[in-house]
């Protein structure tokens, strides 16, 4: 009952925060919206008993890819207003796709059924909650059965650091900067100078 | 009354539509695309997770990782391209990205 009860207050609360991501005004509030679609969607998770992907779903999606959305939108002086120009003009074609692929996703779901013997081809049971925890049961899996699927995510993910890096880095023209090699390279011939001052004179 | 798999992929389904609807109605504005698109994966790993929890199987919460992971490179990427296409053109409108000639 009492589940049943968070479901529905965490699926209701995802979807009209998805539908204002997508019809918000103004983009700093589409990206807040966002994160409250992804705070409930974990909330969902949770009830699933996902324990650890609801956690991890607000640390990197609350915490990083939000943010990041909050900073670019931030960063860039657009003129959102004008970028809206057209919505109600796309708003019937876009009205009909979409409830012409709600209902086929609906009668997909409402209509499949599992295959009664598919309960032998589980790849990894999920151990009883009370001995291990999710967490431990998803470490147990990934770092074993699926490390080299963690190695390469861990590949996109530093290509996508060192991609990212690249594109935005840029060096302005009129700024010192700190060059390591022409400091090394450096000798008492181009840094020194003697002179000879005669005596009594000053410079 | 009790909270199944239908329910979950239910929820996932409407949430894949309305990002679908809002890369259609607003498709001058790629950061709200990326938005949507973001919508769009957090639609899949509710199901793989709905799935998993069905199916008492670990594996779909470790595929939702991986899909986590590529969806936050995504991001990442994307933006930056968005930053970089910003600086260069001044602006960030769908219609005005033709350089390619596409």
């Amino acid at each position: 009952m009492i589940e049943a009860f968070f479901f529905y207050l965490f699926a209701a609360i995802t979807i009209a925060s998805a539908v204002m991501v997508i019809s918000a005004r103004n983009p700093v509030h589409s990206v807040l919206f966002l994160i409250l679609a992804f705070v409930n969607a974990a909330g969902l998770f949770m009830l699933a008993g996902a324990e650890f992907l609801a956690l991890i779903l607000i640390v990197v999606y609350v915490g990083a890819v939000a943010v990041l959305f909050l900073f670019v939108v931030m960063m860039l002086d657009v003129d959102f207003a004008e970028l809206r120009q057209g919505f109600l003009q796309y708003l019937p074609v876009g009205m009909l796709i979409g409830v012409i692929f709600l209902a086929e996703l609906l009668f997909v779901v409402g209509a499949w059924v599992i295959a009664p013997n598919v309960g032998g081809a589980t790849a990894a049971p999920i151990p009883d909650m009370n001995e291990v925890s999710n967490i431990e049961a998803i470490g147990r899996l990934l770092y074993t059965r699926y490390v080299y699927f963690f190695q390469a995510a861990a590949m996109v993910l530093l290509v996508a650091m060192v991609g990212a890096i690249v594109l935005t880095l840029r060096h302005k023209a009129n700024v010192k900067r700190q060059d390591i090699n022409v400091q090394v390279a450096r000798t008492r011939a181009t840094s020194m100078e003697i002179k000879k001052v005669e005596s009594g004179r000053g410079l | 009354m009790v909270i199944g798999l239908s329910h979950y992929l239910s929820v996932a389904a409407i949430l894949f539509t309305l990002g679908i609807l809002g890369i259609f109605l607003n498709r001058k504005n790629v950061i709200v695309i990326l938005m949507s698109v973001e919508l769009i994966l957090l639609a899949v790993n509710l199901n793989l997770v709905a799935f998993s929890a069905h199916l008492n199987d670990l594996v779909g919460q470790i595929f939702a990782l991986f899909v986590l992971t590529v969806a936050a490179a995504e991001a990442a990427i994307g933006l930056a391209i968005l930053v970089v296409f910003f600086r260069n053109r001044g602006t960030i409108a769908v219609e005005d990205i033709n350089m390619m000639k596409g």
